[in-house]
């Protein structure tokens, strides 16, 4: 199944590449066969949004672990976000990234940050990271609230061809902040996060990109959390400007019920909203002013989540889980589920020669094989993440990765990783 | 009193409110006596674990324990010197772990205590958690203005100041409403919670207007800081807005309630001579929350001795 449609078939893989899709295809010696009876087989599933942790907070994460997360969930690749210590804001930590993916279970591409040290004052070197490979570029973790600086970054990337990707929250209203503002936060007495702070900063971007529309500025909005920034999303795309935007799977699974259990597992940023921004999450995903689904995988290490809920940090596991959400909660054929987990997204990370494309003769294999109806149960512990933050501990989940190829190579075999 | 905690005061709802008066009132009188302690809670330690400097309810709960005969620890833990990623799991289960029969837990965080609750297996007592609960505070209100009327059922009681940052509020609000009474919020839109659906008051910023028609009208402490944050202009145009000045007291009905927390910030929120006006319940509250917090003590661990 892909883009194309789907068919009945085997799929040959030598090389890296697909080399044949065909009915009964028959194993040459040597060949390893792996049975998708009873399964899809499409194009691997792209994250735009994972935080692997390495370099800095090797103890909640690594490339290693956290691509091995990535592959278990049916991932081929994956982009790393910046937020890093250092951060991922010059060339040189943007090697260092790469070559510790090299070896990894999925291919792991690099988003870099827009300002020097994500501080928000100075344009990072761009052009540099650019150099290396970098589409995609972000401050991650907070926006880049500095409306003038925007703008000019917003300017400059487009000579680039390479898309900014925007954490919208306005930091002064969001200011000591834990959890959505509203009739939860209240009773809870939690200082709240309101819908208006993401709201506003996707409003500004909608603005800064339309001033820049005759460079061909473009803008990716990160894991939109409220109804009314997917509106402001879908007027933006209607008028024409050219944004894309993605959802993470605990947006569209969770209310911020949850946090009166004052469990900081159900900490993250943005927060988790009420049950209408839910819904309208929900809406975009179906309407297609959402393009993508992405994890916003965010592992912190077990103890960093055993303080108090306003001093535990914000974040989530979510690349084992996101697929089996997308299939169970989302009233949406398989083949629009895989269009948010692969192809859209392998697009805006600007990996589409390598993923997301058609399974067909001579592109790369990258592959995830899904049995959509298998059902499993989300046990922490058991996850390839070093950290045990998942809101889903005990939940079952529909669809199941049976097997993922990366570059040719079969990287989980019957849901157990080889690398 | 079915909970093996006391988290917050919606929990324990009316019946277990009523339970709680009841037995404060025995507590009551064992506090008047010349020895006033009882061998209710001997062999068993009480620790309070406190995250946020208060003096005032440590004190009192370390009073009401040893009054049981109950021995006490106290963990105070400066926030200052509270490493940043310091597990509260860790500290919890280390002082457990030292033989304890019930925890008093005061933190600066919303839900600490609840998470504390989850982690450990004796009872947990919320001596006021962030901005959300204080439930013995609550009771000793509820305690105190029974004390001075036959019952809360139909009292009109307003609340005055910062809702939107008072634990007291929150208790108060579920616990006065939990016991017939009708409560009205007075406050600047900046100091109330962003939402109070759900929440069964009414809402005023006219507190003249609101006065002449209350029963008991409940102060809380504004804090200096509020101005810092751009909630207040200053604490003289607070004064000036909502207040119990002089002049204010004078629109009270004559056998209307001043009720405080504690500690007061005299000529702030409240008019010195005010406060030590004969109407005024602010002492009576210190003295019954002693008793009080016996009660809650000897219900969460009286009733089934250490094996």
């Amino acid at each position: 199944m892909d883009e194309t449609g789907s068919r009945r078939a085997d799929v040959a893989v030598g090389d890296g590449r697909i080399v044949a899709v065909a009915d009964d295809i028959p194993p040459t010696a040597g060949q390893r066969v792996l049975d998708a009876g009873g399964c899809v087989v499409a194009p691997g599933l792209v994250d735009l949004h994972t935080h692997l942790r390495q370099p800095g907070n090797e103890e909640a994460e690594t490339v290693e672990t956290g691509a091995r997360g990535a592959a278990l969930g049916g991932y081929t690749a994956v982009v790393a976000m910046p937020n890093t210590d250092p951060p991922i804001d010059s060339a040189g930590v943007v090697r260092e990234v790469l070559e510790l993916g090299a070896g990894a279970a999925c291919e792991v591409a690099v988003a870099g940050a827009i300002t020097v040290g994500r501080r928000g004052e100075q344009l990072a070197p761009l052009g540099e990271m650019a150099a290396l490979g970098v589409r995609l570029f972000t401050d991650d973790g907070a926006g880049v609230a500095d409306t003038r600086l925007m703008r000019r970054a917003l300017e400059y990337a487009s000579a680039l061809g390479v898309t900014l990707a925007q954490h919208c929250e306005d930091p002064a209203l969001a200011a000591g902040g834990h959890m959505h503002e509203g009739a939860e936060s209240s009773r809870l007495g939690i200082p709240g996060i309101p819908a208006e702070a993401e709201e506003l900063m996707v409003m500004r971007d909608v603005a800064l990109v339309r001033m820049a529309t005759a460079f061909g500025a473009r803008m990716h909005f990160l894991h939109l959390s409220t109804a009314g920034s997917v509106a402001i999303v879908r007027a933006a795309k209607a008028g024409g400007l050219r944004v894309t935007a993605e959802a993470a799977p605990h947006h569209f699974t969770l209310t911020d019920a949850a946090v009166a259990s004052y469990d900081p597992t159900f900490k993250v940023s943005p927060p988790l909203r009420p049950a209408d921004d839910v819904e309208g999450v929900k809406a975009g995903l179906v309407d297609g002013t959402i393009d993508a689904i992405a994890t916003d995988h965010a592992p912190h290490a077990p103890e960093r989540k055993e303080l108090a809920f306003d001093q535990a940090p914000p974040g989530m596991l979510g690349l084992q889980t996101a697929l089996s959400l997308a299939l169970g909660e989302l009233a949406l054929p398989i083949e629009r589920v895989l269009a948010l987990l692969s192809w859209r997204p392998a697009r805006i990370a600007g990996l589409e020669a390598r993923h997301g494309g058609p399974v067909a003769p001579g592109r790369p294999a990258n592959l995830c094989v899904i049995d959509p109806s298998a059902r499993w149960v989300v046990d922490p512990p058991r996850l390839a993440s070093r950290s045990r933050n998942t809101p889903y501990a005990g939940r079952t989940m529909t669809g199941v990765v049976r097997h993922t190829v990366s570059a040719g190579e079969p990287v989980v075999v019957d849901a157990e990783a080889l690398r | 009193m079915t909970a093996s905690s006391l988290l917050s005061i919606g929990d324990l709802g009316a019946d277990g409110i009523d339970e709680v008066m009841t037995l404060t009132d025995s507590f009551v009188e064992v506090s008047q006596r010349a020895m006033p302690k009882v061998p209710a809670l001997r062999g068993r330690t009480v620790v309070s674990l406190f995250y946020e400097d208060s003096t005032r309810t440590r004190l009192s709960f370390e009073a009401a324990a040893r009054r049981l005969s109950a021995d006490t620890m106290n963990f105070s833990v400066s926030t200052s010197s509270v490493h940043k990623g310091e597990s509260l799991r860790d500290t919890a289960l280390t002082i457990e772990a030292m033989g304890v029969d019930a925890l008093v837990v005061r933190h600066p965080s919303a839900g600490a205590p609840a998470q504390v609750a989850s982690w450990v297996s004796c009872p947990v007592v919320n001596a006021g958690d962030g901005w959300h609960e204080h439930p013995t505070q609550a009771l000793l209100d509820c305690y105190t203005i029974r004390s001075a009327r036959p019952s809360l059922a139909g009292l009109r009681i307003a609340i005055v100041g910062d809702i939107k940052h008072s634990r007291v509020a929150r208790s108060n609000v579920t616990a006065f409403t939990l016991m017939g009474a009708e409560v009205t919020l007075v406050a600047p839109p900046t100091l109330l919670p962003p939402s109070l659906a759900g929440w069964p008051v009414e809402v005023s910023t006219d507190l003249d207007a609101v006065l002449p028609k209350v029963d008991v009208v409940y102060l809380l402490r504004i804090q200096a800081e509020r101005q810092a944050e751009a909630l207040l202009p200053s604490l003289r145009e607070y004064t000036a807005g909502y207040g119990l000045t002089e002049r204010r007291a004078e629109l009270l009905a004559d056998d209307a309630l001043v009720m405080h927390p504690g500690p007061m910030n005299r000529g702030v929120e409240i008019a010195a001579a005010v406060a030590d006006l004969p109407c005024s319940l602010v002492t009576r509250q210190v003295a019954n929350g002693v008793a009080v917090r016996m009660a809650v003590l000897f219900l969460l661990l009286g009733a089934e001795p250490r094996g």
